[in-house]
């Protein structure tokens, strides 16, 4: 077993394989990163939007309930299936990735826009009080008062969902988008062995994840002191 | 001339009614001390004054100015001439004492910084903070948390304080600095609102005191009359009450 393995191994790192693996790697990377990423701008801004109080903007209210509901409901697989035909039947002509990283948007800011959301409300309803009563307005509130006690509740779960989400693009692979599950699964139907194929793939998604699973970790230390700035 | 008029002030808690037409008149440099049981209205005056409670009803007026709380040019005027200080003080936990006092004045009044750090600094030394500067509000006690609290009322200059029950959350053995420091206002000469279960400060301090039942003014009049003769009966029976313990 070990001895046919690495009778693969100088075949298996070919030049055109190191070079398709690396380019499905970075496709997993992009999906996650741009999924985080552009998961918590909208994320936040969907958080904003729910603490709003305005009559006028009860409609953007109820759409992002209706979003952030919807999206944290149904399977990841489900969206991406939904986007995929969506853009299928209106006759948009997108690359597999483009739908793949729409798909991931939608699902990122859904989730995050609950986790950014519980963080505000974790804060206490006197400090909106406090700054409502010497006239900040919600976005000064948000901005001095609210995010800086917020933020340490949202990063433990915010981070925890990023490493899950990292692990969740491999869907991507079933419309056909070419990230390292799909790499693997190509490499293991041209012959490979799965051990060595999913083995590489292991450690590729470890060394994608850890950085950002040190980052989250060496972040949420330094708010553990906020005292020690 | 009366700096502050209510009249016929009614407000509820979705369909909770909680005050019931109260009309109160509050002049430059007095102190109004507003007295009763526990849910008779006295915080909701002080919250609806300040914009955090919308009143159903009634007119109040600010140097006979009628301000319109559905307007929000009316209330951000409003909050920029009254202040209030909190019963839990509602420190910013995320920032030092100093910050505290200073956000508002620098970031919302955009006063400028040095200025205003000069003036922050001289409140705190008068309230005995001098030397907590830096402190974090969970690194104070309640009584000291409290004067922060005033200290940053001040700093915004406000020509009226309300004061919402703010030694009603302090250990008994801090509430005497804190009413040290009110006391030191009232020899100013600031115009107060103050909402108080401390019978004995209220006498001493107040110019007038109005006792509320139930969401309406039962009686109002000077200390002496309300606290050694009060007219009405409910007052008599809750300063009886009150005076026994």
């Amino acid at each position: 077993m070990l001895t046919r393995l690495v009778a693969e191994l100088p075949e298996f790192f070919s030049y055109y394989n190191i070079v398709f693996l690396a380019k499905a790697a970075l496709a997993t990377f992009a999906l996650s990163a741009v999924g985080s990423i552009t998961g918590v701008l909208a994320g936040f801004a969907l958080a904003v939007t729910r603490l709003t109080r305005s009559i006028w903007l009860a409609p953007l209210r109820w759409l992002t309930v209706l979003l952030t509901e919807l999206f944290r409901r149904i399977p990841f697989l489900v969206t991406l299936m939904l986007v995929f035909f969506a853009f299928q039947l209106s006759g948009f002509d997108l690359p597999l990735f483009a739908v793949a990283l729409i798909a991931v948007f939608l699902i990122a800011s859904a989730y995050l826009a609950e986790i950014i959301r519980a963080g505000f409300e974790s804060v206490h309803r006197n400090q909106w009080d406090a700054a409502a009563a010497m006239n900040f307005s919600m976005l000064e509130t948000i901005r001095y008062v609210i995010v800086p006690q917020a933020w340490r509740i949202i990063l433990p779960p915010a981070f925890g969902f990023f490493i899950l989400f990292i692990k969740d693009t491999a869907l991507a692979s079933q419309i056909g988008v070419i990230e390292l599950t799909y790499a693997g699964k190509v490499l293991n139907n041209k012959g490979f062995s799965a051990a060595l194929v999913f083995g590489t793939l292991l450690v590729l998604y470890f060394l994608i994840s850890y950085p950002l699973m040190r980052l989250g970790a060496r972040l949420e230390a330094s708010l553990a002191q906020p005292r020690h700035r | 001339m009366p700096s502050l008029a209510i009249a016929n002030l009614k407000a509820s808690y979705g369909s909770v009614p909680v005050l019931d037409g109260i009309s109160l008149d509050v002049g430059t440099g007095e102190i109004l001390g507003l007295i009763g049981p526990s849910g008779s209205g006295k915080s909701t005056i002080l919250r609806i004054l300040i914009g955090l409670l919308k009143p159903s009803s009634g007119s109040i007026r600010l140097d006979g100015a009628m301000v319109d709380y559905n307007n929000a040019n009316d209330v951000r005027r409003v909050r920029d001439r009254l202040a209030i200080v909190f019963q839990q003080y509602n420190l910013f936990q995320n920032m030092t004492v100093l910050e505290n006092v200073t956000i508002a004045p620098v970031r919302i009044k955009k006063r400028p910084r040095k200025e205003v750090e000069y003036h922050a600094r001289a409140l705190l030394e008068k309230v005995g903070l001098g030397d907590k500067l830096q402190s974090y509000p969970d690194q104070l006690s309640g009584g000291q948390q409290q004067r922060v609290a005033i200290a940053r009322a001040l700093a915004l200059k406000p020509e009226i304080l309300l004061l919402d029950e703010i030694t009603a959350a302090l250990d008994p053995e801090l509430v005497s600095e804190v009413l040290d420091t009110i006391r030191l206002l009232a020899r100013e000469g600031m115009t107060m609102l103050i909402v108080s279960h401390e019978m004995g400060f209220i006498r001493e301090v107040a110019s007038k005191v109005a006792f509320m039942a139930t969401g309406k003014v039962i009686e109002m009049g000077a200390p002496a009359q309300i606290f050694d003769a009060p007219r009405e009966v409910r007052t008599r029976e809750f300063v009886a009450k009150i005076i026994r313990h």
